[in-house]
């Protein structure tokens, strides 16, 4: 590795400085979000910055947010397969998380008054496909293509894992979580 | 449209992601669907929920200086990487960081340093705006109403601050706080823009006016500009496009009556 060092030239560290260093907060932002405490983050967080770093030669224009934002999720399940054996083999199935009935109920007009710890724990609680769309879709404003060139999935699964995200949310913030709970496989 | 087909429409029609015809077809299902209507509504409210700004994690200072350009210039000393679970890739990629470091040529010498008084002005701006996205920090005065900030200031500053609503531009004013910049106090404005904290300060200047300059520094955008014998700095993590709206309309305001 240490011979690639004459590939990366004066105007692409000048670059990097340019390009990726103005997004550390939202690599940040998935890590923490992704990851379970700050300490993880943290680790996350500069793992992909010097992976970024790193592979920095490789990227040709384009987003330098997505390209950063992709680095950090690749990064975060990469380092939690190493770590994390018990919860590594976390599998996530759409049809599984289907979505349930939910006609407007009495308790959904508490959704008013949503209070922000509540919002959390509820966000912390989502399975990690769900939890990260909408984490890049409602933190990081990205859009559907953006999420999906981030997540390597089709537009399609990310717009269905945003109604799902939100569905979940919402009953998880109006009391209806345990029945859509059950079908976790955490 | 049945309602199974606009549940999962209904979200990409709320982020914006529809085509004209799907939009349209939404719409109409919404008029004679009050279940849809009323699930709409609770996914916009969730969204206003998500919107608060303290969900989203700011990089701490210990990765934020790691990452800082001082430490990809050689003159900092060493970068001490931080990580728990230094794996072995990572190593290699963290010796790589630091052959480069030690090997940097010439060209690094070069980067400019800022010294001089108006690059130290900005430096000053940013880092109050930073400081001031710190819990409890951002507002003295908590008011969305012009008619309450302006007054505030009065007997806190010897000068009288423009202060102007813009919600009507997409700019709402949250408050004001009092601040100190390059040996001044200062009046400080703070807008949003969705989730983008701006902080505007101002206090009277010698000259009465001048051309606008814009910054960047990180990922922030900074503009300064003169009139009316006020200096103006305007400083936010919103792109540069949408801070220079955001003067646009502050400047554009002075002449025509606020909108509220």
């Amino acid at each position: 590795m240490p011979s690639d060092i004459h590939a990366i030239s004066s105007s692409q560290n000048a670059r990097f400085e340019a390009c990726v260093l103005p997004h550390l907060d939202a690599a940040y932002n998935l890590a923490r979000w992704l990851a379970h405490d700050d300490a993880d983050a943290q680790d996350v967080a500069q793992e992909a910055m010097l992976r970024a770093f790193r592979y920095f030669h490789s990227f040709h224009g384009g987003d330098a947010r997505v390209w950063l934002l992709a680095i950090v999720r690749n990064t975060f399940y990469s380092l939690r397969t190493k770590t994390g054996p018990e919860n590594a083999h976390e599998t996530f199935d759409d049809d599984v998380h289907a979505p349930t009935d939910e006609a407007p109920s009495p308790e959904a007009r508490a959704l008013l008054a949503i209070d922000v710890s509540a919002l959390q724990t509820a966000l912390q609680n989502l399975p990690h496909p769900l939890r990260e769309a909408l984490v890049l879709r409602e933190l990081e404003e990205c859009s559907y293509k953006e999420i999906a060139s981030i997540t390597g999935q089709k537009i399609g699964t990310v717009m269905s894992r945003l109604a799902r995200a939100r569905e979940r949310l919402k009953a998880e913030l109006t009391g209806h979580s345990t029945e859509a709970r059950r079908h976790d496989v955490q | 449209m049945m309602c199974n087909d606009a549940r999962l429409l209904l979200h990409a029609y709320l982020d914006d992601e529809l085509d004209a015809a799907q939009s349209v077809a939404i719409t109409r299902h919404m008029q004679n669907c009050p279940a849809c209507t009323a699930r709409y509504a609770e996914y916009t409210q969730l969204r206003k929920g998500l919107a608060q700004a303290s969900l989203y994690r700011r990089a701490p200072d210990a990765l934020r200086k790691q990452w800082s350009s001082e430490m990809l210039s050689p003159r900092a000393a060493m970068p001490a990487v931080q990580v728990r679970r230094l794996s072995v890739p990572l190593a290699m990629a963290a010796g790589f960081v630091a052959a480069l470091l030690l090997a940097a040529p010439l060209w690094f010498y070069g980067l400019p340093y800022r010294s001089d008084d108006a690059t130290r002005l900005v430096d000053d701006a940013i880092s109050s705006h930073i400081r001031s996205m710190q819990p409890q920090h951002l507002m003295d005065v908590v008011s969305t109403d012009q008619h309450t900030v302006k007054p505030w200031f009065a007997g806190k500053l010897d000068f009288s601050p423009h202060v102007k609503d813009l919600a009507g531009e997409g700019f709402p004013l949250v408050g004001g706080r009092l601040d100190a910049l390059g040996g001044h106090n200062v009046a400080a404005l703070i807008y949003k823009r969705r989730l983008h904290v701006i902080n505007l300060y101002q206090w009277p200047a010698s000259s009465t006016a001048s051309d606008q300059e814009t910054t960047q520094w990180h990922g922030y955008t900074v503009i300064r500009w003169t009139s009316d014998r006020m200096r103006f700095v305007a400083v936010s993590d919103a792109n540069e496009d949408e801070l220079k709206q955001f003067v646009l309309a502050f400047q554009n305001d002075t002449a025509a009556p606020p909108t509220r």
